[in-house]
């Protein structure tokens, strides 16, 4: 059976990755998985404000993710953000967390700003494994990158990086996760739809090895700009 | 420090130099992209030296206005997220985003750049509504000139999408009918800064303005819409000099859009 889009099962959509996009930022990524475009800067470690929210121990990640107006693929999006991105960033927050190292930053805040220009399913996994990216290119102290991609599953089948048309219009359950390859661990898992016991790890081991195929792109991306650097 | 700033910057501009080693008069690199999104109808993305922003255009159908029952529906929206600037925040917009906001709809409704009575469905019922979204990815300065930029590219690049059988809007299919433009409004803004005039100015420039012009200028060199920003006021004549060259640097960034 072949895909709405002509991919195989296993096929991800075509890749554009690019650090050091965001002039003004410390850190700045784009990551572009198909029709999903994500944006990614980072701020910090910087004076986090109010001052009672300051911990002497550690220092604070923050993240915020956002769909551009114009970037929804039916009616504007309108601004402000709800429940819809304030949970997400939340998510995206615990999925970055375990790589990153927020000791050496006492009373400091890291920043992490998250904007989709367009969107084709798959965005909060998009935002995530470019904060990832931008978060290494601020220099921040970590662990390892972390990836984050869509499985899906429809008519009993499993497949990478669903689209749209597969998530919204025929039906497939979206199973969201992030991956951290050096603890072999998942950080980010939701499930939307209906999926077995058996299924959901088979859906877990595909995301694990489709996650590790874009590793390599970000760590690509990352190595590129520092090349260019060094050749300066 | 600011007074310092300012000090160095004025002893270069006596010597006809910016901050960044530009002339007075100079604009920075600018380049236009047009089609940058998908999910938009229309959309650009300006470059103008570090600042890039993006303008795209979304269309709804939607009631009219009741004193204007037989027009369209314009808006102009700005997000300054704090993505591309360390200095703006989350939240709802602040003056900087309404006032970029307002001086980009103003250039566009009063020079009626969008035929907006061709954007009439059902006169009172049903209407066009064309809304126009500006957020920069890098905020470096002179945002008013580049949103306005990218805002009409993004309209000229903007095509209506198809309709289903009982009139809805059917966003996953486009046709090939472009907007009703007549007029093509460039907004070029003009800082005063001491007795010097500069264009495109950076942030640190703009820090220090003691006056700003910004004056939106049609094909045929009319003014349809001024802003004056700063605290410092004008005189005639200097506000004639801020328009001459308004019109001369209109003339130069027009080319660049087709």
């Amino acid at each position: 059976m072949k895909r709405n889009d002509g991919r195989k099962n296993d096929q991800l959509r075509p890749i554009t990755a690019k650090v050091g996009v965001i002039k003004n930022a410390d850190g700045s990524a784009m990551f572009k998985l198909g029709g999903t475009t994500a944006y990614s800067a980072v701020y910090g470690p910087r004076d986090l404000y109010p001052r009672f929210k300051q911990d002497p121990e550690k220092g604070l990640l923050r993240c915020d993710y956002n769909m551009m107006p114009f970037s929804g693929h039916g009616e504007r999006v309108r601004p402000g953000g709800g429940r819809r991105s304030k949970e997400i960033s939340m998510v995206t927050q615990n999925a970055l967390l375990p790589v990153i190292n927020l000791k050496g930053y006492p009373n400091a805040v890291v920043d992490v700003f998250i904007e989709l220009t367009e969107t084709d399913a798959g965005t909060r996994c998009a935002g995530i494994t470019a904060a990832s990216m931008a978060l290494a290119d601020a220099g921040i102290e970590m662990k390892d990158l972390v990836i984050s991609l869509s499985v899906g599953m429809l008519d009993g089948q499993l497949l990478a990086d669903i689209n749209g048309k597969e998530d919204c219009e025929l039906g497939a359950t979206d199973i969201p996760i992030a991956y951290i390859p050096s603890m072999d661990k998942i950080s980010l898992l939701q499930i939307d739809g209906e999926i077995s016991r058996e299924e959901l790890k088979k859906a877990l081991e595909l995301g694990k090895k489709k996650c590790l195929e874009i590793y390599e792109i970000q760590k690509k991306a990352l190595k590129q700009k520092y090349a260019a650097k060094v050749k300066k | 420090m600011i007074s310092d700033q300012k000090e160095h910057i004025l002893q270069a501009l006596k010597k006809g130099i910016r901050y960044d080693g530009r002339k007075l008069l100079d604009y920075r690199d600018v380049k236009v992209e047009t089609g940058f999104v998908h999910g938009a109808e229309g959309s650009a993305k300006v470059t103008i030296g570090d600042t890039e922003i993006i303008a795209g255009v979304k269309i709804a159908i939607e009631k009219p206005y009741p004193d204007t029952p037989d027009k369209g529906n314009l808006m102009v929206n700005a997000e300054l997220r704090p993505m591309s600037n360390p200095e703006f925040e989350s939240g709802p917009p602040g003056e900087k985003a309404i006032e970029l906001a307002r001086v980009v709809d103003r250039g566009i409704r009063e020079s009626k750049a969008i035929d907006q009575e061709k954007l009439c469905i059902e006169k009172g019922e049903k209407v066009w509504s064309v809304m126009i979204d500006i957020v920069p990815l890098n905020a470096s300065g002179n945002l008013l000139d580049a949103g306005a930029l990218a805002s009409l590219a993004a309209l000229k690049n903007t095509v209506f999408p198809k309709l289903t059988e009982d009139g809805a809007i059917n966003y996953d299919e486009k046709t090939k009918d472009k907007l009703p433009l007549q007029k093509e409004p460039i907004e070029i803004t003009v800082l005063k800064i001491g007795d010097y005039f500069i264009v495109d100015p950076l942030p640190e420039e703009e820090e220090l303005l003691d006056a700003r012009l910004t004056a939106a200028i049609t094909a045929d060199n009319k003014i349809c819409a001024v802003q004056k920003g700063g605290s410092e006021p004008l005189s005639i004549e200097e506000i004639d000099t801020m328009v001459g060259i308004a019109q001369d640097k209109a003339k130069e960034l027009r080319k660049l859009i087709r």
